[in-house]
């Protein structure tokens, strides 16, 4: 393989650019892969494969419906089609085939679906795509996974080409601010991947709240707070041992993605809790039930509480809230 | 090369056994799509008898002939064809619909073989046939995809999408068909939202367009093979059916797009079909005399 990003290639390139770097070279060794776009090849950054693989680019113009539907055809003719469109579109405008062409058949087809969560913030509320993780994890068949930056991007991408069936990945807009150096800390689909080391809570993210977690990591940790960050990239499937080792051990967790809290992470993440039989002090940052306003990024993201100051000040909240006094786990249950 | 008569005869009796299935088959669910299947039924025989290269001891041949039946509510219909091929054994057919049975209304790809395409939600699949042919020539293959809709269907937005796009692809060996059996679940097509000037649509997105007699095999048959030899556009061939065709309680009455019926109607659903046969096959026959 010969994809060997650095921390420089991601600042030189947006995390879309990432993506496109990332499958030329996979389409090189693999003759199958094909890309698709309705009329976002340049919005996505695909452009520099449509001129590498002319003969392996389709256009399909702004008709989505179609695009999707075409790539499930192509993916069960033995291709391996990678479909590049905003997150809107994909979840909501094509969702009928998505559910039905692509996740019922496990058509083996990669959906990188940009412009994520209020990326686009300014492009207005029609652009945001903040109900999509909820959307994607409740379709059978369908691996849904948000990479926190450009480099887990081209790790997600290649993991993807490797897997058999349809796999939903969801990137942001632009540049994503810098979670890793490197391609090699062992990225694996459906494993968190811990970034820092804690005791007082968890913080479990994905996508652009990841970095701002780590941010926010760092900033408790001078208050004396000990807060473990998890990379929860794969929102399905969940890794619901890393998310029960969390509650063990810290008893306290806190979710944030840049999306509603009903049924994305923060939703993923309950479910395992409830369903556990454990029980932890518990919070999840994200749109509460609201569309969000117009605005940059990372403006959008201080409104609705995701960024740094955001979670430490719910982390501060969620100590105070604790549900007991003592920290024995043993008398729980 | 137009079929013989031995050829025709064959075809007949074999549209006329996929007929009686159908009626056998849903008397067994006690309900079905029988307006639809019947109205379809000949041109899918068509395609099983004289186009479709298929290997019925290899459904999944990666070098078959696919048909994307995009009005996925007529595999009442298909599973007879399937059946006769021997992809599911005709004792499948009497649990069709029934909990536990592989055998759907709306037909599962990946539980049924010979299926291409799970469809059922209207107006998708023109757009999996096109990648399935486009996918063909990526690959260097040379099967052929046929893909029928329904009329109704056509109200779908999303049929248009992906004529579109054939239009400005045209993807090789793709044929699309279109039942156009003038009915839906609420009324005529004209009545309920009109689709004329039906060919006029489809010229308009870039396709050859003809009508034939969805019933005549003849005229079918020339179509499809015309439709196969032409490079410079797609073709779509509009087939003028009836709905419920050949049953007298059914034909051309739009109320039975899906419906029950009880041994009763059974029998004489297959008497009129008998008796639709008998008049088919005399006809050529004093066709031949002539």
């Amino acid at each position: 393989m010969g994809i060997s990003f650095t921390s420089i290639n991601q600042t030189r390139l947006s995390t879309g650019e990432v993506y496109c770097e990332t499958l030329c070279e996979l389409a090189e060794e693999n003759p199958r892969i094909v890309a698709l776009t309705a009329d976002l090849g340049k919005s996505s950054k695909i452009g520099d494969f449509m001129k590498r693989f002319p003969d392996r680019f389709y256009q399909f113009g702004i008709a989505e419906q179609n695009m999707y539907g075409a790539a499930a055809g192509m993916a069960k003719a033995g291709l391996i089609p990678f479909t590049s469109s905003f997150a809107i579109f994909t979840s909501c405008r094509a969702l009928d085939q998505v559910h039905t062409d692509i996740c019922y058949q496990k058509a083996n087809v990669k959906m990188i679906s940009s412009h994520a969560g209020t990326s686009f913030g300014q492009a207005g509320t029609t652009h945001h795509s903040t109900e999509d993780i909820a959307i994607m994890r409740s379709l059978a068949n369908l691996v849904v996974i948000v990479p926190a930056d450009g480099m887990e991007t081209a790790n997600v991408v290649r993991a993807a080409v490797g897997y058999e069936g349809p796999v939903y990945i969801r990137i942001n807009r632009g540049f994503d601010q810098l979670v890793y150096k490197d391609l090699d800390y062992g990225y694996e689909i459906g494993k968190a991947v811990q970034l820092a080391e804690g005791t007082d809570v968890t913080i479990i993210a994905c996508g652009s709240a990841v970095f701002q977690s780590i941010q926010a990591a760092s900033e408790l940790s001078a208050d004396g707070i000990s807060a473990r960050v998890l990379d929860m990239h794969t929102i399905k499937p969940i890794d619901k041992e890393a998310i029960l080792k969390a509650c063990h051990d810290t008893r306290r967790i806190i979710t944030v993605e840049d999306h509603t809290i009903i049924g994305g992470l923060g939703g993923a993440v309950a479910e395992v809790l409830a369903e556990s039989g454990m029980s932890c002090a518990f919070r999840r940052l994200g749109l509460q039930d609201c569309f969000s306003p117009i605005g940059y990024h990372e403006d959008l993201m201080a409104i609705h509480g995701i960024d740094t100051n955001g979670i430490v000040k719910a982390v501060h909240d969620l100590l105070q809230l604790d549900f007991e006094d003592d920290d024995d786990w043993a008398d729980e249950v | 090369m137009p079929l013989t008569r031995e050829e025709l005869l064959a075809i007949e009796a074999k549209a006329h056994e996929h007929r009686r299935t159908i009626i056998e088959t849903t008397l067994c669910a006690g309900s079905g799509h029988l307006g639809g299947a019947l109205s379809m039924i000949d041109v899918a025989t068509l395609l099983y008898s004289r186009f479709m290269r298929i290997d019925p001891e290899k459904p999944d041949w990666e070098d078959r002939d696919r048909f994307i039946m995009s009005k996925g509510h007529a595999g009442i219909g298909f599973v007879a064809i399937l059946a006769d091929i021997g992809y599911i054994a005709k004792k499948d057919l009497e649990i069709f619909n029934l909990t536990g049975s592989k055998l759907g209304i709306h037909l599962d790809a990946n539980k049924v073989p010979g299926v291409d395409a799970s469809t059922g939600s209207l107006g998708h699949g023109l757009s999996i046939a096109l990648g399935t042919a486009l996918a063909a020539k990526q690959l260097g293959k040379s099967y052929r995809t046929f893909c029928l809709l329904g009329d109704g269907e056509c109200q779908e937005g999303a049929v248009w999408e992906a004529a579109m796009a054939i239009g400005h692809f045209n993807p090789p060996r793709l044929v699309t068909l279109v039942d156009r059996n003038h009915a839906q679940i609420d009324g005529m097509t004209e009545d309920v939202m009109p689709i004329e000037p039906f060919e006029d649509k489809w010229r308009a997105f870039g396709f050859h367009a003809v009508t034939v007699d969805g019933h005549d095999f003849e005229a079918m048959s020339e179509a499809i093979e015309a439709a196969l030899d032409r490079t410079d556009k797609p073709t779509c061939i509009i087939l003028d059916t009836c709905k419920g065709k050949g049953v007298g309680f059914c034909a051309g009455d739009y109320h039975w797009h899906y419906g029950g019926i009880t041994r009763e109607m059974g029998d004489e659903a297959l008497r009129d079909l008998d008796q639709y046969y008998e008049s088919r096959v005399a006809a050529i026959e004093r066709r031949g005399a002539e």
